[in-house]
């Protein structure tokens, strides 16, 4: 593949960390017990973490290894323009500050355990429940198959090929995702993040000392960057630029938290408050990823020659690090693929299993069906990722991937606007979200996947899913004047405005299922 | 209570508009600005919305009553 020597001492500690993060998977499953064969402990831990095991959980789950392989492989192919993700993962939380407390409120009030749940709820429409769904799974599953190719691509950088180690890692993962549900990941994030955190800190003081300091880091860059086939720049430098790098950072920062797997690790927080008092504690990983951005000019200071840029920091370490601590580094990324396509696959499974299994298959589920179908669609779901990984292209998952970004833009107004109003009419909405679909698809795809397109009539270059998004809004807009109030009477909103604000806490142990409400 | 909400706006202002801080000079140990710029917004961005949470936290602890879903959970 690229020719990475194999490194003996480096797999040996890279296999004993991996073995460690596989016995804590399976023992998670006896942490803070509760009963497995309920959707709601298995797919959501029971809600109960708090603030510490939150804090782990979603920077684990949010900065994925795909991004600690690709940010700085982006940077090193483009420069500048590569470095939104910084402002993209700061301004993502006092964004959410705002809005996901009262999507935790009225979730906890009403046992809603997907955003579907909550549109279902709030519009009373099965139709529009079962987009936003669609949606969720459609932008999910290549992203667990780009955790994989981040694993693929540490494999490689140890000199291993081929496709059995990484099946065996994904059947070792899919087993304590299925006996262990949601405590597997957030216990292997402790593991996953402390690794991380050493390796970059490690990185970024050792390497800048062996590579002539930073003035030299980014006076390389910027001789190299311009001489690229596609010219890069230290700074960006023209108008066109600064649109595309501020609509990336606040279109991405927007669709975050509408992914079914940043849901899932929010609402599986004890408390509306653990979930605000993490977003000003969240920002720790922003820095973390901007230093591993830098990364990139690193790899172009040392002169490492790789022709595919995800091999950029692999090689750089390879480069740089002894062999045990390269050990430590890889086995840091691809623990930390571990831990998002666990998330991931029980976000898919959680909302197949609710709204698509219950809705239109089983209405009269029980509780214990209702787990046992979650856990087998979380296996479906990461053999549907390995084969994509297998048997399609890499490219054709990234393409994905971000088109992903611009799906799940589309479902902003029927999730996060509805959490203010419901003025929109639902019928309006699902029209916007079609027509938001097909026509950040139809740019992105005449694009040839760039994630930023050249806009007719304004003339500036900007995030093609911010411009999906305005459409999507225009249509649901106009769509809600024209019918008015027609067909609304029948569609009940069960969700009340104080349930938005309100500060329940889960309670530990966990509240008694149940507690004969109905 | 509410109106401290106003101070997340800064960093919105202070990152998406990139003329502000796209240029090479001053440089700080090394950095060009344009990235020793948008690394000190995480710490201010951090510290701004750790302020707002205090600000805006309810002047008690929040009850603890625990939740009763009425959703689906309820019905064993």
């Amino acid at each position: 593949m690229n020719g990475f020597e194999v490194d003996g001492v480096a797999i040996a500690v890279f296999c004993a960390l991996f073995l460690l993060v596989t016995v804590l998977g399976f023992v998670a499953a006896r942490w803070k017990r509760g009963d497995l064969d309920l959707i709601d402990e298995w797919g959501l831990g029971g809600r109960r973490f708090g603030t510490v095991i939150t804090w782990f959980l979603l920077g684990g789950d949010l900065f994925t290894a795909y991004t600690f392989i690709a940010v700085p492989a982006l940077v090193w192919g483009v420069g500048s323009g590569g470095f939104f993700a910084l402002p993209y993962t700061i301004l993502v939380f006092p964004l959410v500050f705002l809005v996901m407390p009262r999507l935790w409120s009225v979730a906890s009030k009403h046992g809603y355990v997907t955003a579907s749940d909550y549109v279902k709820g709030r519009y009373g429409s099965r139709g529009l429940a079962s987009a936003v769904t669609f949606t969720g799974l459609l932008a999910t599953m290549p992203y667990i198959a780009l955790q994989l190719v981040g694993i693929q691509v540490v494999l490689g950088g140890l000199g291993i090929e081929g496709e059995w180690p990484l099946i065996i890692a994904f059947a070792i993962l899919a087993a304590y995702t299925y006996t262990s549900g949601l405590r597997a990941p957030a216990m292997i994030a402790l593991v996953k993040d402390t690794l991380i955190y050493a390796t970059v800190v490690v990185a970024i003081i050792y390497i800048p000392s062996k590579v002539g300091g930073w003035d030299n880091i980014f006076s390389s860059a910027a001789q190299e960057l311009p001489q690229r086939d596609e010219p890069g720049a230290l700074v960006p430098g023209n108008p066109d630029a600064h649109v595309a790098y501020a609509t990336l950072a606040l279109g991405s920062a927007m669709a975050l938290f509408l992914y079914p797997h940043a849901l899932t690790a929010v609402l599986s927080s004890r408390s509306q408050d653990v979930v605000r008092r993490n977003m000003s504690l969240l920002p720790a990983w922003t820095f973390l990823l901007g230093l591993m951005a830098l990364l990139g000019y690193m790899a172009i200071a040392a002169g490492v020659n790789v022709t595919e840029p995800n091999n950029a920091v692999p090689a750089l370490f390879v480069d740089m690090f002894p062999s045990w601590f390269l050990g430590v580094a890889f086995a840091a990324i691809a623990i930390g693929a571990l831990v998002p396509a666990a998330v991931m696959s029980i976000a898919a499974a959680n909302l197949f299993t609710r709204n698509v299994w219950e809705e239109f298959v089983r209405k009269d589920i029980s509780d214990r069906e209702e787990s046992q179908v979650a856990k087998i669609v979380s296996l479906l779901v990461k053999v549907g990722a390995l084969a994509f990984v297998i048997f399609l292209p890499t490219q054709f998952a990234i393409d994905l991937q971000l088109l992903g970004g611009v799906w799940m833009l589309q479902t902003l107004p029927a999730v996060m606007i509805a959490l203010y109003t419901r003025w929109f009419h639902h019928r309006g909405l699902l029209a916007g979200w079609l027509v938001g679909m097909v026509s950040g698809t139809w740019i992105a795809a005449s694009q040839d996947f760039a994630p930023v397109w050249e806009i007719p009539v304004l003339g500036v270059t900007g995030y093609t899913a911010l411009v999906a998004l305005a459409v999507n809004l225009v249509v649901a807009a106009v769509i809600t004047v024209l019918l008015g109030g027609r067909g609304r009477a029948a569609r009940r909103d069960e969700t009340r405005p104080e349930e938005y604000d309100e500060l329940v806490e889960t309670r530990e142990p966990a509240p008694t299922v149940g507690a004969g409400v109905t | 209570m509410r109106r401290w909400y106003v101070l997340l706006v800064l960093p919105f202002l202070g990152l998406l508009y990139p003329p502000l801080y796209a240029t090479e000079d001053p440089q700080l140990f090394g950095f060009p600005f344009f990235y020793w710029y948008q690394f000190l917004w995480v710490p201010l961005t951090a510290g701004l919305t750790y302020f707002v949470y205090r600000k805006t936290r309810p002047p008690e602890q929040p009850a603890r009553r625990p939740t009763q879903p009425t959703g689906r959970f309820s019905r064993t």
